[in-house]
């Protein structure tokens, strides 16, 4: 083809390019677009697993209470609490004038509704929540009484999440176990529509109770995994929004006058679980029989470098199930610094000086980071680690049956301490995979939970740290921090630690 | 010409029985217990043990497969445990999206793998050769993803002419519909674009150097309709299977580039299920694809015969 008729054909080709591109810059002005790091599971609050699942409830599904920036537990749907004296009852005055995004009322009918629900429905992920809760008493219209089998200081934490989220009784009546699929909640947005793993649409609420609050029409949520195609949608002016962007981006991100970074250190953390009793191989391996190896494993760590290398220095060192910035991390254990000469001595007296375990970690980079600058660091005290990458599914499966020396594993935290470290350590608990069992902890443990004043509580994290840290089920290593990038114009972005993006106040400018 | 059609769809049904078969045994071979992982960060025990009811996991392998067997001859392909979902459902969402962008990728590769390849032919030697050859390997040897963000950081965040990911439906505005499609299409049509040049060169090569052609030539037809109307003709059959068994690639879902282009067809539900582990997904859109590439398979063997009378007494 001779140039002069190509020519003609490239500039009608860039035409049909540039009007089609005329077709994307459509979307209306007040519709914020929110980047998701994962597609989340179904919408249902009472069998919801995922993270990013509660991302899309912070702006669809009101609860009874919720978290501020400092963790403490603030009014949503429910206006005031009050426990009994022996603490098995806690009293609920709701919100007047509250009604569902179908139009029905929001009273004390529905909250019992919604708690029964989350403990009596098959497949529930709340029943374990509210186990301690026996019965729900309507006693008028606007006050509900949650009757426990036992005190139970984290409940209020419970219902600050998924728990304390109230749905419609007449659209989960008629939906049933479909009800994900068209939830009906009481949040400032409802549900319009959802294309799996690609977009969640919701739409501003007209009657919801605080909507002096919210300022947009629509939000979209929109799942993009990789997080450099997530980044560029958002420097594109695709997403006004994305969460979880990537450490090595700051910096650039940051030279950008038009974006915005927000970061919160996590409610979560990250660490190593090790088998200390989980099978027969914690008495196989050095690490797991004898804790002065556990002792010198984690005296070979550089928090502050592992820090660098696996987050790029978008974490604070850790050394507890809450960072030291949280009111509950126990100042009596502070975080150690290396000591590889210390090390080698534990590990002489130990008998073992160079001890070798395998390391196993899910495939993530984060997560395979840390395993090579661990095994690295640990080398210099006399360790031989061995790396064993595992997809997820398969290494968790393999840490529930005790396959395993030391496990790479993070845990996204929640609001109470209690929900960092119960299922963790105590006996024969869902999450232990390390396999701890001691009856002075689970004594301590049972105590916090019955516990209602925080001074008190307090001292027996105290208590529990420094005996939980001395045996080390778990090395703590670090708390990521959460990073959320925006467009400049966004205001009034609330970073409260569980990472969840709050609607109420948000507006452009 | 009936006796063949009936003997092929014949041989369809124990086909696909295996099929299914395979993809339910492949399944449990996978490291990992589902109910473990479908129940989320906190594996409450009692939703655990729900699972592995609702999964049949307590009872034997052959049990489980007849579960799932008596509910797909009922067009019942099993509901999606962490979606709420029937999997019928999901595919049906998902199958216009694939079968779109399948399209328009097929339709990149074509419009730029055949006349690059009678171009290479033709000119064989020369620069144009070379350049063709050139342009071949490059695409070939370019990983989808890379082009993929090099193409949305180009398009998207400096140019900003494109969207940088994501999928609208047609229906809902037709111009972001294509506007999304241009660079996944181009990326996987590039990769395409380049196995059809190959195969195109090579064929015309052939076909330009047999008698017919020459004869053509000696009745001094202009060199054009000789390229054109009687080699291509005859070189582009073996094109045409192979575009044929890369359409039924694709149809199975482009993994890498709908990651990249957050496209949510069948390559991004089967990655999400295969790591979820939620078997009913996996089962349905793998049986769903081996019975559209049966049938397709069957439609081009029809159209075969119906092309060359050669094959009909085979």
């Amino acid at each position: 083809m001779k140039p002069a008729r190509l020519l003609p054909r490239a500039a009608a080709g860039l035409a049909l390019l540039a009007f089609v591109a005329g077709g994307i810059a459509a979307a209306g002005a007040q519709t914020l677009r929110v980047g998701l790091a994962e597609d989340p599971d179904v919408l249902d609050p009472t069998l919801a697993r995922t993270f990013v699942g509660r991302v899309v409830f912070a702006a669809m599904c009101d609860k009874l209470f919720d978290i501020d920036e400092k963790l403490t537990i603030v009014p949503q749907l429910a206006t005031a609490y009050e426990w009994s004296a022996d603490s098995k009852a806690l009293t609920l005055k709701l919100r007047p004038g509250v009604t569902f995004h179908d139009g029905e009322k929001l009273d004390a009918a529905a909250v019992k509704y919604s708690l029964e629900r989350h403990k009596t429905m098959p497949g529930s992920n709340r029943r374990g929540e509210l186990a301690p809760v026996t019965s729900v008493d309507v006693v008028d219209p606007l006050t509900v009484r949650l009757n426990l089998s036992a005190p139970f200081s984290p409940l209020l934490a419970q219902l600050a999440d998924r728990a304390g989220m109230i749905v419609s009784p007449k659209a989960a009546q008629a939906d049933g176990d479909k009800f994900g699929a068209k939830p009906v909640c009481a949040g400032p947005f409802k549900f319009v529509e959802r294309v799996a793993q690609d977009r969640i649409v919701l739409e501003r609420f007209p009657d919801y109770w605080d909507k002096q609050s919210i300022h947009f029409d629509r939000v979209v949520y929109l799942p993009i995994v990789d997080s450099t195609v997530r980044l560029a949608n958002l420097r594109s002016g695709q997403l006004d929004f994305i969460e979880r962007l990537a450490a090595s981006d700051v910096p650039q991100l940051k030279s950008d006058t038009r974006f915005r970074i927000a970061k919160i250190t996590e409610i979560g953390y990250q660490g190593i679980t090790i088998n200390v009793g989980k099978s027969d191989l914690a008495q196989k391996n050095p690490l797991g029989k004898d804790a002065r190896v556990r002792e010198a494993f984690e005296l070979s760590l550089d928090r502050d470098g592992i820090v660098q290398v696996a987050y790029d220095g978008e974490a604070d060192v850790g050394n507890q199930w809450v960072a030291p910035s949280n009111s509950y991390y126990a100042k009596n254990v502070p975080v150690p610094k290396r000591d590889v000469a210390r090390a080698k001595a534990l590990l002489q007296e130990a008998g073992v000086p160079n001890p070798s375990f395998t390391l196993m970690t899910p495939t993530t980079s984060d997560a395979q980071k840390i395993a090579q600058v661990v095994q690295a660091m640990a080398k210099d005290a006399g360790f031989d680690i061995k790396l064993q990458s595992t997809e997820f599914a398969t290494s968790l499966d393999l840490a529930d049956k005790g396959q395993f020396d030391a496990y790479v594993l993070a845990w996204s935290g929640r609001a109470d301490p209690d929900g960092n470290i119960f299922s963790f350590d105590g006996c024969k608990q869902p999450l232990n995979y390390a396999g701890y069992c001691k009856p002075e902890v689970d004594e301590i443990l049972n105590k916090s939970r019955s516990t209602r004043d925080p001074a008190e509580r307090r001292k027996l994290f105290d208590q529990l740290a420094a005996q939980v840290l001395k045996d080390r089920p778990i090395v703590y290593v670090a708390h990521r921090h959460w990073l959320w990038a925006h467009t400049a114009k966004l205001s009034g972005l609330r970073p409260v630690p569980d990472g969840l993006v709050r609607v109420q106040g948000l507006k452009f400018n | 010409m009936l006796t063949f059609i009936v003997r092929r769809v014949a041989i369809i049904v124990p086909t696909l029985l295996f099929v299914s078969i395979l993809i339910f045994c492949l399944q449990q071979l996978l490291p990992g217990d589902p109910a473990i992982v479908l129940a989320g960060e906190d594996r409450d025990p009692s939703v655990v043990a729900y699972l592995r009811d609702r999964l049949h996991l307590d009872e034997p392998l052959p049990l489980r497969y007849l579960y799932w067997m008596k509910g797909v001859v009922r067009g019942d392909l099993g509901e999606s445990l962490r979606m709420q979902k029937p999997v019928l459902d999901l595919i049906l969402e998902k199958l216009p999206v694939t079968l779109e962008l399948a399209f328009f990728a097929i339709l990149v590769a074509v419009a730029i793998g055949i006349p690059a390849g009678i171009v290479s032919a033709v000119k064989r030697g020369t620069a144009w050769d070379y350049g063709a050859n050139v342009v071949a390997l490059w695409g070939l040897s370019t990983p989808n993803f890379w082009l993929g963000i090099m193409l949305i950081l180009l398009f998207s965040v400096t140019l900003g002419w494109l969207p940088a990911s994501g999928f609208v439906s047609p229906r809902e505005d037709w111009r972001a519909n294509l506007a999304t499609l241009v660079m996944p299409a181009f990326v996987l049509g590039n990769a395409i674009a380049a196995v059809l040049m190959r195969h195109t060169r090579s064929a015309m090569l052939q076909v330009l150097s047999s008698d017919y052609v020459r004869t053509a030539r000696a009745k001094g037809l202009p060199e054009g309709r000789v390229v054109l109307q009687h080699a291509l003709r005859n070189a582009l059959i073996p094109v045409i299977t192979l575009g044929a068994l890369e359409l039924g690639t694709l149809l199975s879902g482009a993994v890498l580039t709908e990651q990249v282009f957050s496209i949510p067809g069948f390559g991004k539900l089967i990655v999400d299920a295969v790591f979820n582990r939620d078997y009913a997904v996996v089962q349905g859109v793998v049986l769903f694809t081996a019975t559209a590439y049966i049938v397709l398979n069957l439609i081009a063997d029809i159209l075969y015969v119906v092309v060359n009378p050669r094959l009909r007494v085979a």
